[in-house]
């Protein structure tokens, strides 16, 4: 298969398990972001696509070739750092030659493709200047310059933009997102950041305690969240416990929810359900009866706190789209069956 | 290009030029001059190998213990006088501007890395009756007479002082320049005097540091040998310089390397103890 | 403490720092040879002695030849070991270090007394290389400490950087580490190259009856008395370690070399 595979990848530190028996593969010219709190195992498994780690278990396929003990210089990849790691003795123009200077090409063709780079970055005419003359987003440019000038199979970014304001960021993130269509290239982003996640990715890895838990294109991560881990580190959630009856409904506080079963034999469960998928209605008609404890209201959108069933609940809607209540107030839930995601135990 | 350990002999490659030239001309050498000390010296300046305590004994007399008695005094006196100077003079330096304390830096360097034949030479002159500081003070009027003030023990101090102060004050440097500035500044707000804060806070927090110098400071003085030839009288030669007279001048090789074994145990000895005072202060 | 009696401080370590030296550059410009100061007439004849006399000339060649070939090979000792150290991960090779360190640690004449014995043992006693070896052993240390603060400031970032982009390990030294290396190999040389042209006690002990340096010149001509052509050569001296200095600090970071870490905040 073209492409990147990963295939039972482990990684020990000692007795520490970083990254463990994780499968992944990703077709030729995907963009996947993975992402998760820090200590998950994705710069890990990031370093040992590059090859800057070494797996203690499994193999690492591209374009079916196995290159788990190909040795970084020989992987044909471009890697942007954290930290950027531009090199603070050679100059802008010089920074981006540098694949090319050690693998000899001739001067001119540095030059060409120095300057075909410089322009595709928006930095023309930057080639002499010494790197720390740059702001932080023209280093960040730089350093992606400098990763893609030998037009890699790879590429590889660690915490790209994690050294740039919001703003500059989230101009980043569309303009890195717009370079990698341009180039059909296969990228990998490690991040903590979930909007960048759902900004760029065409499929979002979510991590945590050295597993992948879930590897989905963002919208199938936010909708149908594999577990409480994910449906919780995504965004914000409501996760309810559910008990199935006798003929397989389930059950909410005492309340059938129409139309919601629970797999067969499953006899409890915990479900998901969006704040913006929480409808609140006046009390009766079979809703779930609840008291409004808090009320924030944010301008475009109220977030509407009840407790019900001794548990909170958070519903966000627009200002029209809800019944004029208060806290201490009763008032009656409604959950659509389709809004529910059953999530694995 | 991972941080691993070495995993072929290639890796190891670098390591062998530096680690043969080390073994070679210094554990070697250091091993030879220990195994000397314990040889049989002959007459004629030739030693024969044996295994004698002889050479050791020698200086449990009243003669050595005497040299080393100096020794030892001269290098704490000069220690004591170097760290008092030092320490407000290195403190206020790393306050400086930094073009004015790269200055300074350099001129302190320059001083430290003169040969001792020449502060030597140098301070011979200044102590000289003819061309020396007394003939200033004659001019002042201060002095009737212009006299010569070495050979003499304040010679030798002043000498050993003017080769560590630089020594002092570097090994101080990194230390105080690492302070963090907002411990004298608190102190302030809270109304102390500049003198009493330096005196209340910073002295207190440097305590470990200090003595961590003094030790090293010692060590240096203790290595001092021409200073006390040129600028003292034969009482105030110390090890060092017994040590060469005896290898050089008395060809007593055997008696010249117990000695500097000796002066090794020493120096160690307050080397571990440095190190262990460093150790506390982590602690603390 | 106030400003003026700061002021007094600093001019009073000055003035005793440069007393000394500037009474040696009276006498040094006397016109007789006498040792007189304030100096009596104005002459540079006692500097032109240096290169004219053959002994004093021959003295200044056997101590410039010394300090550069040893600071040289004190240099190519410190630098692959600097390297391994920081490239691998060999906390037992951290003895080499340490012995790099020791012989500038312990007392001058322990080395000197070594070195003296093993060349007596092994017949090369006298041989003007074996001062040399000497004094690379004897300054290695030097070179070991500010390769050792330079390699510790390289980002290994760098290093895995150019890996990515395919420069190997020899490629990578040759690119990356040795250009960010260069300042701190050059100063650990400068360092060791002064000191070298200084030193007395290892290359008296080592070959002190076949080869004359500078120093050993001077003290062999303060036993028999006065000459001027010292005063000139401590001036030579003071004013050459002076410029080397001088050159480290407008290259380089000198504070940060001297282990002032928190410099770049200034």
């Amino acid at each position: 298969m073209s492409g990147l595979v990963l295939n039972n990848v482990t990684k020990q530190f000692g007795s520490f398990t970083a990254v463990e028996n994780v499968q992944l593969s990703v077709p030729h010219g995907t963009f996947v972001c993975m992402l998760g709190p820090s200590g998950c195992g994705k710069t890990t498994l990031l370093r040992m696509i590059a090859g800057l780690d070494d797996p203690t278990g499994g193999a690492i396929l591209l374009d079916g070739e196995d290159i788990t003990k190909v040795p970084t210089h020989k992987r044909n990849l471009g890697m942007v750092f954290q930290s950027l790691a531009l090199f603070p003795h050679l100059s802008v123009g010089e920074n981006i030659a540098y694949p090319l200077r050690i693998r000899g090409k001739s001067r001119e063709d540095q030059k060409k493709r120095v300057d075909d780079l410089l322009s595709l970055i928006h930095l023309s005419g930057y080639g002499d200047r010494p790197v720390s003359k740059l702001s932080g987003g023209q280093r960040q440019r730089v350093a992606i310059a400098r990763a893609l000038a030998l037009s890699p199979k790879l590429f590889l970014l660690d915490e790209p933009l994690s050294a740039l304001d919001a703003k500059l960021r989230e101009a980043m993130q569309v303009e890195l997102r717009q370079l990698q269509q341009k180039l059909g290239i296969t990228t990998i982003v490690v991040t903590h950041d979930q909007r960048e996640a759902m900004t760029m990715a065409d499929t979002v890895v979510v991590m945590n305690g050295g597993h992948i838990r879930q590897a989905a294109s963002p919208i199938e991560i936010y909708r149908k969240p594999a577990d409480t881990f994910v449906a919780d580190f995504i965004g914000s959630t409501n996760l309810i416990e559910t008990s199935a009856d006798s003929s397989g409904d389930a059950t909410i506080f005492g309340h059938k929810i129409p139309g919601l079963t629970l797999p067969s034999g499953m006899q409890k469960a915990t479900i998901s359900v969006r704040p913006e998928d929480v409808h609140l209605t006046t009390p009766g008609n079979g809703a779930i009866s609840g008291i409004v404890t808090f009320v924030r209201d944010l301008g475009g959108t109220i977030e509407t706190f009840v407790e019900a069933g001794g548990k909170q609940i958070v519903a966000v809607s627009t200002p029209r789209a809800r019944p004029n209540v208060i806290a201490g107030q009763q008032v009656g839930i409604v959950l659509a069956p389709d809004v529910c995601v059953v999530l694995k135990q | 290009m991972k941080r691993e350990p070495p995993q072929s002999v290639a890796d190891y490659g670098p390591l062998f030029f530096p680690a043969g030239m080390l073994l070679i001309f210094f554990v070697v050498p250091f091993g030879t001059m220990i195994a000397v000390s314990f040889f049989q010296r002959q007459q004629g300046g030739f030693y024969t190998p044996a295994f004698v305590f002889s050479n050791y004994e020698r200086f449990l007399s009243v003669f050595f213990g005497g040299v080393l008695g100096f020794s030892l005094m001269l290098a704490i006196t000069v220690a004591i006088c170097c760290v008092v100077l030092a320490l407000p003079f290195t403190y206020l330096l790393s306050k400086m501007a930094r073009r004015l304390q790269v200055v300074w830096l350099v001129a302190l360097l320059s001083v430290l890395s003169l040969s001792e034949v020449i502060i030597g030479f140098a301070w011979s002159t200044l102590f000289s009756r003819t061309a020396g500081i007394t003939n200033i003070l004659v001019e002042l009027g201060v002095m009737k007479q212009a006299v010569a003030l070495s050979p003499s023990f304040g010679a030798v101090l002043t000498g050993m002082v003017y080769q560590a102060f630089p020594y002092t004050v570097l090994v101080l440097y990194p230390a105080i320049v690492r302070l963090d500035p907002t411990l004298v500044e608190a102190a302030r707000t809270l109304g102390s005097s500049p003198l009493r804060a330096f005196f209340n806070v910073l002295v207190p927090a440097l305590r470990n540091t200090i003595m961590a110098t003094l030790i090293m400071v010692f060590i240096f003085a203790l290595g001092s040998y021409l200073l006390p030839q040129i600028l003292g009288r034969p009482q105030h030669w110390t090890l060092s310089v017994l040590i060469t007279d005896q290898a050089i001048y008395q060809s007593n090789m055997p008696f010249a390397a117990a000695m500097a074994v000796f002066l090794v145990l020493v120096t160690l000895g307050l080397v571990a103890l440095t190190l262990l005072i460093g150790r506390k202060g982590e602690k603390a | 403490m106030t400003n003026w009696l700061r002021r007094l401080y600093f001019f009073a370590i000055g003035l005793f720092l440069a007393l000394p030296l500037i009474v040696v550059l009276g006498v040094s410009v006397n016109e007789k040879q006498t040792l007189a100061f304030p100096p009596k007439g104005f002459s540079l004849a006692w500097y032109s002695e240096i290169f004219v006399n053959p002994e004093w000339r021959s003295a200044l060649v056997a101590s410039v030849l010394l300090a550069t070939t040893s600071a040289a090979l004190a240099v190519l000792i410190a630098l692959p070991l600097s390297w391994f150290l920081w490239r691998r991960i060999a906390p037992w090779a951290n003895i080499f270090q340490v012995l790099g360190i020791a012989p500038f640690t312990l007392p001058p004449v322990i080395t000197a007394l070594g070195l003296l014995t093993f060349w007596a043992t092994t017949g090369f006693y006298g041989q003007p290389w074996t001062a040399v070896i000497g004094h690379a052993i004897f300054f290695v240390t030097l070179p070991l400490v500010t390769l050792s603060l330079g390699f510790s400031a390289i980002d290994r970032s760098f290093v895995e950087a150019a890996a990515t982009m395919g420069a190997s390990d020899r490629t990578i030294f040759r690119t990356v580490i040795l250009p960010l290396i260069l300042p701190y190999l050059v100063s650990g040389y400068a360092f060791a190259f002064v000191l070298s042209l200084n030193e007395y006690i290892v290359a008296y002990m080592t070959v002190g009856f076949t080869l004359e340096t500078l120093p050993i010149k001077i003290f062999n001509a303060l036993r028999y008395g006065y000459t001027p052509t010292m005063a000139s050569v401590t001036i030579l001296f003071v004013a050459t370690a002076a410029v080397i200095f001088s050159l480290v600090a407008k290259f380089g970071d000198l504070p940060k070399l001297l282990g002032a870490m928190a410099a770049d905040d200034k």
